[in-house]
């Protein structure tokens, strides 16, 4: 059975969704890692959770980004170790640059708080290969800086190398402007990095998890996660 | 001990959506004249340093490993 990690910043707010979600709902095994923590023995997946760490000072996510288990996390993701950012978590792998991009502030300066459509775009991942391309989830959004930036460059290798995941779309799959709400450059909600191993998405699947709180439809992004871990 | 001046900016090619709300509002206040406005960061460092070029040589590598994000941002130097 495989063990997960969910890392705790100071700042950190859905450090307790992820623990819950991967502890009460998928039935694995879970720790708490605080940021001063260096020893990430034992685990098998990492998720960096939302939040606002270090209350987001200087940009979301760039002070984290040196915390020491930061650099432990680094460590294991490029030796094919697979971490999930969540949100501030997101931005937190963009600013270490285990995935690139940046974030921006949403177009129109919201903080937007609502449940949204994401659209899965590769099952060539371990944290899709359940679902299905072009399958819409309904998972919700918290974020105020969510604007995906990339340049044009970067953009195309993300596109010839299948990089990403997730885009934001309509209930019917369809790339509306309306439903590209903060902005992000193609739409993009959730992108791999070149090894395939770590997954950034500002998309919270982790409170999902239950038809009782609004949707259950994060679940199966962990079920693919499960399986795949399950096969490794 | 030598006063380095940063200023952190958006890369041009870079909407900024705090620099267009601020200049909506400057516009109710009559200040036509004022055509575009962009919103960056300054910061000061207070740096010990042996000499100016050290001093700069400094603030660049703060700048360009924390201080700005080099994806969407430029920064300038200054030191006194």
């Amino acid at each position: 059975m495989a063990t997960f990690g969910v890392i705790v910043f100071p700042g950190s707010n859905c450090d307790h969704d992820a623990y819950h979600a991967v502890k009460h709902v998928m039935n694995c095994d879970v720790k708490f890692l605080w940021h001063k923590d260096t020893d990430l023995s034992g685990i098998d997946f990492l998720i960096v959770p939302g939040g606002f760490s270090y209350g987001d000072y200087l940009r979301s996510g760039a002070i984290a980004r040196f915390s020491p288990i930061m650099q432990e996390v680094i460590k294991f993701a490029e030796k094919g170790g697979p971490v999930m950012g969540i949100c501030n978590g997101f931005q937190i792998l963009l600013e270490a640059g285990l995935i690139p991009g940046a974030m921006m502030h949403n177009h129109k300066l919201r903080f937007v708080c609502k449940n949204v459509f994401i659209r899965c775009e590769t099952t060539n991942s371990l944290f899709t290969s359940g679902l299905t391309n072009g399958q819409v989830f309904d998972i919700p959004v918290s974020h105020g800086e969510g604007n995906y930036f990339i340049n044009e460059e970067g953009l195309k290798s993300l596109q010839d190398n299948d990089q990403v995941l997730f885009r934001y779309s309509d209930i019917n799959g369809n790339l509306t402007e309306e439903a590209n709400f903060n902005g992000s450059i193609n739409h993009i909600a959730g992108i791999t990095n070149t090894g395939r191993n770590v997954l950034g998405m500002m998309p919270h699947p982790e409170r999902a998890m239950e038809k009782i709180l609004g949707s259950e439809d994060g679940k199966p992004i962990f079920d693919s996660i499960l399986n795949s871990l399950s096969i490794a | 001990m030598y006063k380095a001046k940063v200023n952190v900016t958006l890369r041009p090619s870079i909407l900024d959506p705090k620099g267009k709300a601020a200049h909506h509002a400057l516009q109710n206040l009559g200040l036509n004249a004022v055509e575009r406005v962009r919103i960056g960061k300054f910061i000061e460092l207070d740096v010990n340093a042996d000499s100016e070029d050290n001093a700069k040589e400094i603030a660049e590598a703060a700048c360009s490993k924390l201080l700005a994000n080099e994806v969407m941002e430029d920064f300038t130097i200054e030191i006194e």
